[in-house]
């Protein structure tokens, strides 16, 4: 059985255009004649008012006129705006007309700006699992800190409509469930990630970023439990590659690893309140660390690909230069570098090797991994002499063998230090894969940066997780 | 104003804690070491002072302690002692 859908709007130059049409058109056959705006258009014939504008919402109208034909309940057929002979070759009938031959149609009003989240929310709400809690006469920025949902900054309420607009910004079922959430072991789903990423602040296109951090914490080899509960300064740092960086606006560029980019800032916050909400990890909980560190509300910057002359971190980790991915780095903050006099590469390696020397503790090794986020002034030294990231690497692992008797126990009158019997041992400052160099930062300043990772890395601790980033 | 729940939503039950032990003498007193330094210096102590006191002590160590300690672990230690003690130490 063949059934002929119409949806159209008054207040649309085109369908007022073509109301003797929709006549000849019912003359023919029985159409389901569907109004965005009133109940009285087209005059004379039976009208479905779509007030709530939920048939509009359920056929997916974009534009109207629309004309949808079904075979069967199927769709099989569907054309929009007015053309004189599309129509006539998809219903087979000639109208009596001597309107223009085409016009193009209008927006549905289930584009108006806002309508689609608020559509989305009522009649796609079952998709929702979360429970809903109701509020009455309060602020609603208030809401979030009553509730023990906020970093100490203000969150965005999570309305239905926000996260059904968040969730507009995946592929991915909103049921689906990416892993469990430590401390408190708790399953999460794409919709509660994107519950949080409203709070954060996210844009949408930036959810399958907040998703694919998410999942690269919860890998095994990350150890999010421990570096959650520890007393050290250490937080997920997340650095992003590839074509979504550009395309949703991150910041790789000047005050890369400052304030003032959306998407950088609100990345990185998401995936801290994902442990806070949903894994239930919070300062003076579980979390016990000593100090802490600014990274802690949100640590997320993305690597300068196209200005570079070297391969990106995501390149180095075997993903090629097309795919997106996250990084994910158990970080301290960030210590400056300032050399302003080297000129060639050996030089600067010696100054980037001593500040390196220092993290965690002059004589810590084979404790913290590092990422050294080598800025544009920086690099043009390496890029001049021809130096490719792993001649870097190779020459500050070289520089950062360290002879025991510098390291050990009462060395420099520090009692801090290694067992005695590693005095003549040579030791180098990172495990092998520790070091890792970004680049990033604006043009001007002969200035780099160390980020410092957890005292506990590798198979001890955490390990840097790269992971490809799905729509 | 209707928000969405951001939580886990869980509802962990209230556990009473075990009973005490009623006496040292003849208990087995399970010391887990998590894998800090020292660890062993606080646990050989306390475990000399539970000996002297007639328990039956039995060592058992975590392979790190930047996790929790891995399920046959705990079962092992949950099957096989009347308590447990857990060191940490730096």
């Amino acid at each position: 059985m063949t059934e002929i859908t119409l949806v159209v709007k008054q207040g649309c130059e085109t369908c007022t255009l073509i109301e003797p049409i929709i006549r000849q058109i019912a003359e023919h056959f029985n159409p389901r004649v569907i109004c965005q705006d009133t109940q009285d258009f087209p005059t004379g014939l039976p009208v479905e008012f779509d007030a709530s504008l939920e048939q509009s919402y359920r056929l997916r109208i974009e534009v109207v006129p629309t004309l949808i034909i079904q075979k069967d309940g199927i769709e099989t057929s569907r054309i929009f705006g007015w053309d004189v002979a599309a129509w006539e070759a998809l219903l087979g009938i000639q109208f009596k007309s001597d309107l223009p031959k085409f016009r193009p149609g209008c927006g549905s009003k289930t584009h108006d700006p806002g309508m689609q989240e608020r559509l989305a929310a009522q009649f796609s709400g079952h998709m929702l699992a979360a429970r809903r809690l109701n509020f009455e006469n309060v602020d609603d920025i208030e809401i979030g800190y009553d509730q023990g949902w906020s970093d100490g900054l203000p969150v965005v309420p999570p309305t239905a409509e926000r996260v059904m607009r968040m969730l507009a910004g995946t592929r991915r079922q909103p049921d689906e469930i990416i892993g469990i959430v430590p401390p408190d072991f708790a399953p999460c789903s794409i919709e509660k990630i994107a519950i949080n990423a409203v709070l954060a602040g996210c844009r949408p296109e930036y959810l399958p970023v907040v998703i694919a951090a998410v999942e690269a914490v919860l890998e095994d080899q990350f150890c999010m439990h421990g570096l959650l509960a520890t007393t050290y300064f250490s937080g997920p740092m997340v650095i992003v590659n590839g074509p979504i960086s550009r395309a949703i606006g991150m910041n790789s560029g000047g005050n890369a690893l400052g304030q003032g980019n959306r998407a950088n800032a609100t990345i990185g916050r998401a995936l801290q309140l994902i442990i806070r909400n949903v894994g239930g990890g919070r300062p003076g909980g579980v979390d016990r660390s000593a100090l802490g560190n600014p990274g802690k509300y949100t640590f997320c910057f993305s690597e300068d690909e196209t200005n570079s002359c070297w391969e990106s971190l995501a390149v180095e980790k075997g993903f090629s230069s097309e795919e997106s991915t996250v990084t994910v780095f158990a970080a301290d903050g960030m210590q400056g570098l300032v050399d302003q006099k080297s000129r060639d590469p050996e030089s600067l390696c010696r100054s980037f090797a001593a500040g390196l020397r220092v993290i965690g503790h002059p004589k810590m090794v084979q404790g913290s991994d590092a990422f050294l986020v080598v800025s544009p002034e920086h690099e043009r030294i390496f890029r001049d002499a021809q130096w490719n990231k792993q001649q870097v690497k190779d020459r500050l692992l070289d520089l950062l063998m360290i002879p025991g008797e510098e390291l050990i126990q009462g060395a420099g009158g520090i009692a801090e230090g290694l067992p005695e019997k590693l005095r003549s041992a040579v030791l180098c400052k990172f495990r092998e894969g520790g070091l890792n160099i970004v680049r990033a930062g604006g043009r001007a300043g002969l200035f780099s940066a160390i980020i410092a990772g957890w005292g506990a890395s590798g198979s001890t601790g955490s390990v840097p997780v790269t992971r490809q980033i799905q729509s | 104003m209707e928000l969405l729940d951001p939580t886990s939503e869980a509802m962990p039950e209230g556990r009473q804690p075990l009973p005490r032990l009623s006496q040292i003498d003849g208990a087995v007193i399970g010391l887990l070491d998590i894998s800090k330094p020292k660890g062993n210096v606080f646990l050989d102590r306390i475990e000399a002072l539970l000996n002297e006191q007639g328990a039956i002590t039995k060592r058992f160590r975590k392979p790190t302690f930047t996790r929790v300690a891995p399920d046959a672990l705990r079962q092992e230690i949950a099957g096989s002692c009347d308590a447990v003690l857990e060191a940490l130490a730096d």
